[in-house]
């Protein structure tokens, strides 16, 4: 039997042994229905996410919603929406209880002195003119200026095809302003024309996302094991999907037989009594799906399957090491 | 039959049933080290610990409580929650 001390040396197991027993268990919320922005290729409001349920308006219920979140195990609350920013009494009942991030599209800033070290992670899609064109203006103009050298932030870059080649100048922008990034890869719900992948040029992105986090390893947050797996949609010889996707609400998976899956998973809605299918949205179809989070969880809950080479456990560790950074189990 | 060789049956049909739902693989109950840790070793998480514990709560007629999962690190400790829990 091949065991985890046989395959590292010391500086490996050491690295291993910080993140071995983290036991991650995160649940994802939907802080409210509202935006202020309205991108094209958003899966919340493309997939009518935002009726399904009417927003609590109640902090009290919020409040004790949360409590029972935490009793249920949960230790990683992830704040989605619309913007979670626009309520910001609901963020701060999270950020009391639980470790917490917040995804947000930059345009509000959070005041550290309410969240001094809730981790926020802004919404970036390709440059200015892909953010022109998808969410209406250049948000980065506005965020860059928010969370200037903000230890606690990072940009969540989503890559639209129309980038290839051009990411270097994006990192660069990123970099200046002393914030840390995330790479991941646009799944176009909205089909708009000219965004959605084409053969070829997901091999051309994970290169070039390697060649990222090569130059710019102070910058980037990221791991090579993690592109080759969200580029080629496969790990270990099998195929990313819905019979293998780790981040499915537990009340809704019925696959049989079950997959590795995220313990006790829950997508909330606001109302805080009901759930999504996932962690995106129902009507994404699962083959094209390329939602980072997902693919990262994949890599983590498989544990077991990569302990059989040294280099398999060290894709492992790194995938691992890369998401407890960017939900600040461990520092940068 | 005496309480040591108890748990000692009760190691071997835990690493039997270990090898068994989790298709592990060059290692029998013989030679299945009780005090290896599970978790950091072998790379055992709960959702497999559930689906070991499923097995021998109905073998035995007992509960294991979710809870105690991350105290359940080695066969040896398994055994002897199970024995605990039939004392
Ligand atoms: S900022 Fe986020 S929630 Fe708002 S419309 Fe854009 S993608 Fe959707
Ligand atoms: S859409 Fe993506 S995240 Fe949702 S179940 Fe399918 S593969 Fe998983």
């Amino acid at each position: 039997m091949i065991t985890v001390s046989s395959l590292l040396d010391n500086e490996w197991y050491e690295r291993y042994r910080k993140i071995s027993k983290l036991n991650i268990r995160s649940s994802i919320y939907d802080v409210t229905n509202r935006c202020n922005l309205r991108c094209r290729g958003c899966f919340f409001f493309s997939s009518g996410e935002h009726k399904a349920a009417k927003e609590e308006m109640d902090i009290l219920k919020w409040e004790r919603f949360i409590e029972k979140e935490k009793d249920r195990g949960v230790n990683l609350a992830i704040l989605i929406g619309g913007e979670p920013t626009l309520c910001l009494d609901r963020v701060e009942a999270f950020y009391k209880r639980l470790p917490t991030f917040c995804a947000t599209n930059g345009l509000i800033k959070v005041p550290r002195d309410r969240f001094p070290d809730m981790m926020v992670g802004i919404s970036l899609w390709g440059d200015e003119q892909d953010e022109k064109l998808l969410r209406g203006q250049d948000c980065f103009a506005i965020s860059s200026k928010n969370y200037e050298g903000d230890e606690y932030t990072y940009y969540l870059y989503t890559i639209t095809p129309r980038q290839l080649g051009k990411t270097e100048r994006i990192i660069k922008k990123i970099r200046d302003i002393g914030v840390k990034v995330h790479m991941q890869l646009l799944s176009n719900d909205e089909s708009v024309d000219g965004f959605s992948w084409r053969d070829g040029e997901l091999v051309d992105i994970c290169a070039e996302m390697d060649e990222m986090l090569d130059h710019y390893p102070d910058t980037v947050i990221s791991s090579r094991y993690y592109h080759k797996v969200i580029t080629s949609g496969n790990m270990l010889d099998r195929d990313f999907g819905w019979l293998e996707c780790p981040s499915v609400t537990e009340t809704f998976d019925n696959r049989n037989p079950k997959p590795k899956r995220l313990i006790h998973f829950i997508r909330w809605a606001s109302d805080l009594k009901t759930m999504h299918r996932c962690c995106t949205s129902e009507t994404r179809d699962c083959t094209t799906c390329k939602d980072g989070a997902a693919y990262m969880s994949w890599v983590m809950v498989n544990k077991k399957a990569h302990i059989r080479t040294a280099e398999d456990l060290k894709n492992w560790i790194e995938v691992y090491e890369m998401f407890a950074k960017l939900y600040r189990f461990i520092p940068w | 039959m005496t309480a040591e060789t108890t748990t000692n049956d009760i190691i071997n049909r835990v690493a039997h049933v270990m090898i068994e739902e989790l298709k592990l693989e060059d290692v029998t109950p013989e030679t299945f080290d009780p005090d290896i840790d599970l978790v950091d070793e072998i790379g055992i998480d709960s959702m497999d610990l559930a689906t070991v514990a499923l097995v021998l709560q109905d073998e035995y007629g007992m509960r294991f409580d979710e809870d105690d999962y991350p105290k359940l690190t080695t066969i040896r400790l398994i055994a002897e929650y199970i024995k605990k829990e039939l004392s």
